[in-house]
């Protein structure tokens, strides 16, 4: 009997500097088991952000350039004109996608831009310290909202996926969870789908990830899970949000 | 056989765009601002014509990263703005320099500080070769004073960039952006310093993946110490190579016009004036601004020439010029700030009235 589980041979064999129970690197290793499955590894180039996962080039074993904060889906525009056959996706956290590079990502949604955003959603700034995130849920105690997040004072979560939707240019948003198994194989045929829509031409495509972050949620890995389940999703829920044909 | 020189009516933010174009350049990103729309525009036409890839940016900030990654990529990329616009490039610029890629950027100099206005100045003397954005990095700055440098020197700011992976800036003033004059060029002008870029993300094909990147975490030769170190070395190399300078009847001058842009022009007029009238004056006009000729205008310095810097602006370059000479009393300055132009009757009144 064969071995039926291994290293996708998109992803080096290194270990990561994310903390125990974060969610980035099982979405690492789910976009290398999707670009192993369709393919295309010799043919990806990949934009990384400022944030948590700005190392992910050591540990993804395609093309990957560093972008400056926010400016990721600007510097994915230029490659994929470039390279318009190459797959070209960005993997962006909430403070650089839905903060300093919001009209970046309207933008590049607008204008049709045919590449995948992987935006992986955990409602704080992981690599500064845990600081409020623009996604940051009402009510949650971050390092730079001690009194909690009040819509009076520090506004609402941002719900950007909703706000996309209503791009001509945006043709596929999905929202999803890494809570369970089940949820962990959606996010996966999720990455998949907006990979093969851009394979096929079909123009700009997103996916959020709702993914937790243990250590500046000061819960355990376990409780944050629960916390994802039990209280994220009422702000942000899970689903397919627009698929054009 | 080639055929000969065709000659056009251009302005100078057209003549650098069809430079550009020239030198093989297909990626172009840019947002309006005074005065260097004409440049957009022409832009905005001729790549289509050419196959290239124009992109109206939501920002300044998204056009130097969409340039960012159109380099990355192995393309000829370049975009280009006014003042408060290169502003807000700089960052952009800062991770250029950082991650080694080539670019061209040109800002057609407004006035300032802030939103300032739209007459023509060279106010952006410092930030362009002072570095500009965070951290120890140089850009190379090539400085026309006509409308055929604004071709010439486009053209050949590819290939440099090319050579040395680094930004490149195009810096002129806004007289030279907007104002036309006859271009020349040889219509079977192919691009030139074309080399391969094994360095670019293609995808991984058959090759080990590659990373672009300015972060350095790491220690040893992969410190951000050593990036700097080499990175320093670099730009002495460029120092040592790229430094050009037109002289103008320096060699038996005993007073020397320093300037650039369109005071280069006023200079030159006024080096021939006062030559009718017997006076030993020239010219240094700096063609880049860095690397800077600091030798060769010290070599003047010690020959016991005098120096008046004429800038629109309140004394930039004039500090470079001190720094070559090494003695305040030889230097002197005459500027105009917020689109005021430099005199000519100004130039020769304070060239008379000194020594």
């Amino acid at each position: 009997m064969g071995k039926t589980y291994t290293r996708p041979n998109s992803m080096k064999d290194v270990l990561t500097h994310y903390c125990p129970g974060c969610g980035h690197g099982m979405v690492h290793r789910i976009i290398c088991e999707v670009i192993d499955e369709l393919d295309v590894r010799e043919t990806t180039i990949a934009v990384a952000p400022v944030g948590c996962a700005v190392l992910a080039y050591d540990y993804w074993n395609f093309d990957t350039t560093e972008a400056a904060h926010g400016r990721t889906p600007a510097v994915a525009t230029g490659i994929k004109r470039i390279h318009p056959d190459k797959l070209v996706f960005t993997y962006q956290g909430d403070g650089d996608l839905a903060a300093i590079g919001t009209a970046e990502t309207i933008h590049a949604g607008n204008r049709g831009e045919n590449i995948s955003i992987i935006f992986v959603n955990n409602g704080v700034y992981g690599m500064t310290g845990g600081q409020m995130a623009p996604t940051t849920i009402l009510g949650q105690i971050t390092a730079t909202s001690p009194y909690s997040r009040r819509s009076e004072k520090e506004g609402f979560p941002l719900k950007i996926m909703e706000m996309m939707a209503v791009l001509p240019g945006v043709t596929y948003l999905e929202r999803t969870m890494l809570t369970s198994p089940k949820e962990v194989i959606k996010t996966k045929k999720a990455i998949k789908r907006s990979f093969k829509r851009q394979l096929d031409k079909k123009g700009f495509s997103m996916v959020e990830i709702l993914s937790p972050c243990p250590t500046y949620w000061g819960l355990s890995p376990l409780e944050s899970i629960k916390r994802i389940e039990n209280e994220v999703v009422a702000t942000y829920p899970v689903g397919v949000i627009k698929e054009d044909k | 056989m080639r055929r000969s020189k065709i000659k056009y009516l251009s302005t100078g933010n057209e003549a650098c765009g069809e430079g550009a174009l020239r030198a093989g350049c297909r990626f172009y990103a840019g947002y309006p601002i005074t005065p260097q729309n004409e440049l957009t525009a022409y832009m905005s036409r001729r790549m289509e014509e050419e196959n290239g890839t124009f992109i109206q940016a939501e920002s300044e900030l998204a056009a130097i990263n969409m340039v960012f990654g159109a380099s990355v990529a192995g393309a000829r990329a370049m975009t280009s703005s006014s003042s408060p616009g290169i502003s807000l490039k700089q960052e952009g610029i800062s991770y250029i320099a950082g991650a080694e890629l080539p670019a061209v950027i040109v800002n057609i100099m407004r006035g300032g500080p802030g939103l300032g206005n739209i007459a023509a100045s060279q106010s952006d003397y410092f930030q362009a070769t002072k570095g500009g954005g965070h951290g120890d990095y140089r850009s190379i700055v090539l400085a026309p004073a006509t409308v055929q440098e604004m071709f010439d020197f486009t053209y050949d700011a590819f290939s440099l960039a090319d050579k040395y992976r680094n930004p490149v800036m195009i810096l002129a003033d806004g007289m030279l952006g907007q104002m036309m004059e006859p271009l020349a060029f040889d219509d079977n002008i192919k691009p030139s310093g074309i080399i391969p870029k094994p360095w670019a993300l293609t995808g991984a094909e058959g090759r080990k993946p590659l990373s672009a990147k300015s972060l350095r975490l790491g220690s040893g030769k992969n410190s951000l110490e050593r990036h700097n170190e080499r990175l320093q070395e670099k730009y002495k190399n460029i120092e040592r190579s790229e430094i050009k300078t037109e002289l103008y009847k320096t060699d038996d001058a005993a007073k020397i016009i320093v300037a650039y842009g369109s005071p280069g022009r006023i200079g030159r007029s006024c080096v021939d004036t006062m030559r009718d009238d017997g006076d030993a004056i020239g010219l240094v006009r700096l063609k880049t601004l860095w690397p800077f000729p600091y030798a060769e205008i010290r070599k003047l310095a010690e020959r016991g020439c005098e120096f008046l810097v004429v800038e629109m602006s309140a004394g930039q370059m004039v500090e470079d010029v001190r720094l070559a000479v090494q003695d305040d009393n030889k230097v002197s300055f005459y500027g105009r700030m917020g689109g005021g132009i430099p005199e000519e009757e100004v130039i020769i009144k304070k060239l008379k009235n000194r020594g």
